[in-house]
């Protein structure tokens, strides 16, 4: 498999659900054609509703029609469903535990050129402290195919964070996934630091544990594709074996994955972290790569802040 | 062939209403005591929906109280939830819940929450509470009835400040082009919002014209005279959804002391208060 968007695999995977699940609906609000909900659009023409460029409206008629026992998918990208459409998602959708995927493109700098408006940068944050949340974030296009039919089999609110960009395939097709249960993507016994990706920067910590590896550093990476609820054991455990941790993400530090490794880390085992991500700025127009480097986000990054973890130990 | 607690009857129109007037009197009393023991609580916009409430919920409504989960049942959404006292009374009088209950609002793990909860109470179809969200609920599950096979009618009650709300015409728009004929609304007029009158803060006017732009059926009614109340959802049922009734009505309704003085959006009586104005509701309880 070619790199691909995730969106893109969205919307493929969803049109092959749809055939299995003949209960799903769809709603969107004027972006099926980004999100590539339209494919199911243009099959399902009575089972989807384009409600236009109206959010809230659309979650809030997510959930009443969830009410009913319709599982619902709702798409739009991550800034209008995380900050707009929040209250809906709390008030209606997570508080009743209604079955309503939200899912919301445009996560992270890699959205790029267009911008800090449809940047989604906080949304993780924001999702994670939703009580009855659970809030996945694939790596790879094979992932997100997995994990979106892991979600239709499951019955309550759930965010699903995907990317604007084409991201490669890490994943072999045999690999399973279950929501809640992050994978070890690279390990060895020698493992001096576990780093905790999500998202597209499990393919950037990969690359980063092969320099490091050249130098002598061996790493475990993990991909936490299920930000809520963290798979703690899985992060206990790493963080027992190699003493360190590195947290990765498209995402401001604050309150996403590295605040998740934090909290638990902090809790159970406190060992030192390092985090790399958005330090608490907004992001801007740029082509994705310049973005991660001037942000501080890309795999000499990622190598630095092992070794500077390392030297805390 | 009139309905009355769900079973058909041979009253005629005239008894009916009567019948109908005496159980909303009794609901706004229920709702006072409720609010008298709470001690907090919306008695002046409950009382401006209660004969809406009442005809819905005794007349006009297709529900089976022992089985409130019925997938057949026409759906009922207090988009204006800081009015629940009186739905609650209404849902306990139909037999949704035991009557006792009425008198735990807002209390600690009570089953009737400051503003509608659907995990917690039987008869509640859906959250309500942050004002502006019911059209739209209304709307999905106006909607779901296309997909899940299901056919039944959505009642949605709405304030009328809360349609100050930007959200509640993105509804109104994505429901005049979807057109859901199994649709309603009905905006309980009273005139007056937390801070004061509506005209002076942030005004409606022209709200017919607005609810037809937006492609809306529309009817005006006294939101407190039964029989009209029982012509407009008449009225619904023939012209069909999206439809929306105009309800003009008075804030505090039933209460000389508290008619149409904004104090009473969210005030509770003292003792003296609810004495009097329970006096006044019993005196002014009807002839049915």
């Amino acid at each position: 498999m070619k790199a691909i968007t995730l969106r893109q695999v969205f919307g493929e995977t969803l049109l092959e659900l749809a055939e299995i699940k003949k209960d799903i609906v769809v709603l969107d609000a004027d972006i099926s054609k980004s999100t590539f909900s339209c494919l199911f659009h243009q099959k399902y023409k009575d089972r989807a509703y384009n409600l236009g460029i109206a959010e809230q409206n659309m979650l809030g008629v997510a959930a009443g029609m969830a009410s009913t026992g319709i599982p619902v998918f709702a798409t739009t990208y991550a800034v209008f469903a995380s900050m707009r459409a929040l209250e809906q998602i709390r008030t209606f959708i997570c508080y009743p535990q209604l079955n309503v995927k939200v899912v919301a493109s445009h996560g992270g700098l890699q959205v790029s050129s267009d911008g800090v408006s449809h940047q989604g940068t906080e949304d993780l944050a924001i999702m994670r402290s939703l009580p009855n949340m659970t809030v996945l974030h694939p790596a790879d296009p094979v992932s997100t195919r997995e994990l979106v039919f892991a979600a239709a089999g499951y019955d309550g609110p759930m965010y699903i964070r995907l990317l604007r960009n084409e991201v490669p395939v890490i994943y072999k097709k045999d690999v399973s996934f279950t929501i809640g249960q992050g994978n070890i993507v690279k390990d060895s016994k020698q493992a001096q630091c576990t780093i905790v990706a999500t998202g597209l920067m499990v393919e950037k910590s990969l690359r980063a544990s092969e320099i490091l590896e050249k130098e002598g550093i061996d790493v475990r990476v993990l991909d936490i594709h299920t930000i809520k609820p963290l798979d703690q054991d899985l992060i206990i455990s790493s963080a027992k074996k190699t003493g360190v941790v590195v947290t990765v993400e498209d995402h401001n530090i604050i309150g996403g994955l590295g605040g998740a490794v934090a909290e638990i880390l902090g809790r159970e085992y406190p060992v030192p972290i390092e985090m790399v991500g958005i330090n608490d700025t907004f992001g801007e127009s740029g082509d994705p790569e310049e973005l991660f480097t001037n942000y501080q986000m890309n795999i000499e990054h990622i190598v630095a802040a092992v070794k500077n973890s390392i030297a805390r130990r | 062939m009139y309905y009355f607690k769900g079973e058909k009857t041979t009253l005629t129109r005239q008894k009916l209403v009567c019948k109908l007037e005496n159980q909303a009197n009794q609901l706004r009393q229920d709702s006072l005591k409720m609010i008298y023991r709470a001690g907090k609580g919306h008695p002046g916009g409950a009382f401006s929906a209660t004969e809406i409430v009442t005809a819905l919920y005794f007349s006009v409504m297709k529900i089976e109280p022992a089985k409130p989960k019925w997938p057949e049942r026409d759906r009922f959404i207090l988009s204006k939830g800081h009015a629940c006292p009186v739905w609650y009374a209404a849902l306990a009088r139909r037999g949704f819940f035991e009557l006792s209950h009425l008198d735990t609002l807002r209390q600690t793990h009570s089953i009737l929450q400051g503003h509608p909860v659907m995990t917690k109470t039987p008869g509640v179809d859906i959250n309500t509470g942050s004002l502006g969200n019911g059209l739209s609920l209304g709307l999905g599950m106006a909607l779901a009835s296309r997909n899940n096979g299901f056919k039944y009618n959505v009642y949605v009650i709405l304030g009328d400040g809360e349609i100050q709300e930007g959200m509640v015409w993105e509804a109104a728009m994505a429901a005049g082009h979807f057109r859901p004929a199994n649709l309603f609304a009905v905006v309980d007029y009273n005139g007056l919002q937390n801070d004061g009158f509506v005209k002076d803060i942030l005004g409606l006017e022209p709200l017919v014209d607005k609810w037809r732009a937006f492609g809306w059926n529309v009817k005006e009614i006294d939101g407190h005279n039964m029989n009209e109340i029982l012509n407009g959802f008449e009225w619904l049922q023939k012209v069909g959804g999206p439809a929306v009734i105009i309800a003009h009505t008075v804030k505090g309704k039933g209460v000389s002391f508290m008619e149409n003085i904004v104090e009473w959006h969210g005030k509770t009586p003292t003792k003296e208060e609810f004495e009097l104005a329970m006096e006044e509701l019993i005196v002014g309880g009807g002839n049915g």
